[in-house]
């Protein structure tokens, strides 16, 4: 073979890698969809995931949105006082964390925390044969495994978002008032006054997406694990790294449906 | 059993029979042409070394590997190239025991007994799957307090006694069975050795039984196959394997280590 032509093929190889990885992810995704809509539901199933994915991950989201709300504050405060505009820090930062860092970095860590691990059990399950010995009990895997965790992310994620997004506000809220010298009266007047629905509606929207794409690409993963121990790591981090830039990706393509003139 | 059969197959039609049937896992041709007939009722035990494909002829029967070549039937119905979906309403009528046990380990054991007892179409009120679960339990020699446990907390004996129990429980008219006395003590695999044969002797079901152990030979077996290098390379009723003459087979049930059948695979 030619260099050029050597060239050619090893530029060509990933990018059709990644477009039958996409095409195949998409075929899931539908598949997974398709089955939240025609019964039977697996509702117990349902709960117990709600329970694993929204529940236990309000912790590590409530922490991040604390901190990000409170390092927010200060930087809009520094960045604010080259322009005298101190006054815009209750304003920003809700705008900021309604509307990007809630929904976004919640997200993220729960990518981290919830995409690994669904990766790693269902990819678990492949190998000691546990998907197989659903089909010979007449049970859709599918149907079983990956829809309930995709509708317990679609329907929780929101209402995480939302804690996220009421600790973010009230980190900035103390360090407006316990650093930077607010009123605490004043501080909340310009956050109420600043509150708009669509902030709030256009985050929890996020949420919603995130919370599908974490969980199908944790299910995705683990359904496509490779025999062992060693494919069932590589499964969970792929899951995460791929839900993560999922997750960045789309929140842009949102925010331009939202926002963008 | 016989109601549930479907009307189209003729009543001495065998109940699973593969047909030229060939698998290869890339270079690894592991199944080449298996011909082999289990009939209505009939116990059939698989023999061979390990690594010659006997799992994966299992599989290819149950769909969860898809033959590259030949037929499968089951029941008078060609079934290898049903979708997923098609094939549930067969499934309903088979209980297979894997290799490994394969219990859900998110599920207690007594749930995972009861798995088709407590969703979808044989759905039952959950005390009644509850006692339905522990009485098979009972019959594998596991007890009360071991239903309540979940599968990583028994022994590997206990899970697959477990497993053949989720296997046996909706009473199925087709048994996979492989490798069903693995990791059990002598007793226990008399135990499990005769309770395969009650359930083909008392209701009539077919089995396809794997093992490398010579008493779950005799005690279950009608007939049997004796698998190597990816073919059937004898077949017959179990009072003919001690007599006949073939090396291989000979090897094998004395367990020889010089033979025709290699020691190093
Ligand atoms: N999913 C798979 N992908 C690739 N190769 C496989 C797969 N399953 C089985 N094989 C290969 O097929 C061959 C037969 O495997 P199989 O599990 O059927 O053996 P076996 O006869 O059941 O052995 P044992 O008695 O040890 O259980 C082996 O060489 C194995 O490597
Ligand atoms: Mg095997």
């Amino acid at each position: 073979m030619t260099p050029i032509l050597a060239f050619l093929a090893a530029l060509g190889r990933p990018v059709l890698a990644l477009c039958a990885g996409v095409g195949r992810f998409s075929l899931f995704a539908f598949g997974a969809f398709w089955r939240l809509f025609a019964p039977p539901w697996h509702l117990r199933e349902f709960w117990r995931q709600a329970l694993r994915i929204g529940y236990f991950s309000l912790p590590v989201v409530g922490f991040t949105a604390v901190f990000t709300g409170a390092a927010l504050a200060l930087q809009i405060y520094m960045g604010g006082a080259r322009f005298n505009a101190e006054q815009v820090v209750p304003s920003i930062v809700e705008i900021g964390i309604l509307r990007e860092l809630g929904p976004v970095l919640g997200a993220l860590m729960v990518a981290g925390r919830v995409s690994a691990a669904l990766a790693a059990e269902i990819g678990a399950m492949r190998v000691s044969e546990q998907i197989d010995a659903l089909r010979t009990l007449s049970t859709d895997p599918m149907r079983y495994l990956t829809a309930p965790r995709l509708a317990a992310g679609i329907l929780t994620m929101p209402l995480l978002i939302l804690v996220a997004d009421s600790l973010g506000i009230f980190g900035g809220y103390l360090v407006g008032v316990r650093r930077l010298g607010f009123q605490p009266d004043a501080y909340l007047q310009a956050t109420i006054a600043a509150f708009q629905w669509m902030d709030v509606v256009s985050g929890l929207v996020k949420a919603a997406v995130f919370g599908a794409v974490i969980t199908l690409m944790g299910c995705y993963h683990g359904f496509n694990a490779g025999r062992g121990a060693q494919g069932v790591g590589r499964a969970a981090t792929n899951a995460v790294v791929g839900a993560s830039a999922l997750i960045l990706a789309t929140n842009y393509v949102l925010t331009e449906l939202f926002f963008g003139s | 059993m016989a109601e549930h059969s479907s009307p189209k197959a003729a009543p001495n039609s065998p109940m699973i029979e593969w047909r030229r049937t060939d698998k290869r896992f890339g270079s690894n041709h592991v199944l080449r042409g298996i011909d082999l007939q289990v009939a209505r009722g009939e116990s059939c035990v698989v023999i061979g070394g390990s690594g010659t494909g006997k799992s994966v002829l299992l599989k290819t029967a149950l769909g969860l590997l898809k033959p590259d070549g030949g037929e499968i039937l089951i029941d008078g119905q060609r079934v290898d190239h049903l979708s997923e979906a098609a094939r549930f309403p067969l499934m309903n009528r088979m209980g297979v025991l894997f290799q490994g046990g394969a219990l859900f380990d998110s599920l207690r054991v007594w749930e995972n007994v009861a798995f088709r007892k407590l969703r979808g179409a044989g759905r039952r009120a959950l005390a009644e799957a509850k006692e339905a679960a522990v009485e098979k339990l009972r019959r594998v020699g596991l007890g009360p307090d071991a239903a309540e446990r979940y599968p990583a907390e028994l022994s590997g004996g206990m899970q697959k006694r477990a497993a053949l129990a989720r296997a046996m429980m909706a009473d199925p008219e087709i048994l996979f069975v492989d490798e069903p006395t693995a990791g059990l003590d002598p007793i226990m695999s008399g135990v499990i050795n005769h309770l395969i044969r009650e359930i083909v002797t008392e209701s009539g079901a077919t089995a396809v039984t794997i093992t490398h152990d010579l008493s779950t030979l005799r005690t279950v077996a009608d007939k049997v196959a004796m698998l190597h290098q990816g073919k059937i390379i004898w077949q017959g009723p179990v009072a003919e394997a001690d007599t006949d003459p073939n090396p291989c087979l000979r090897q094998f049930l004395a367990g020889r280590a010089e033979g025709p059948i290699e020691a190093v695979r």
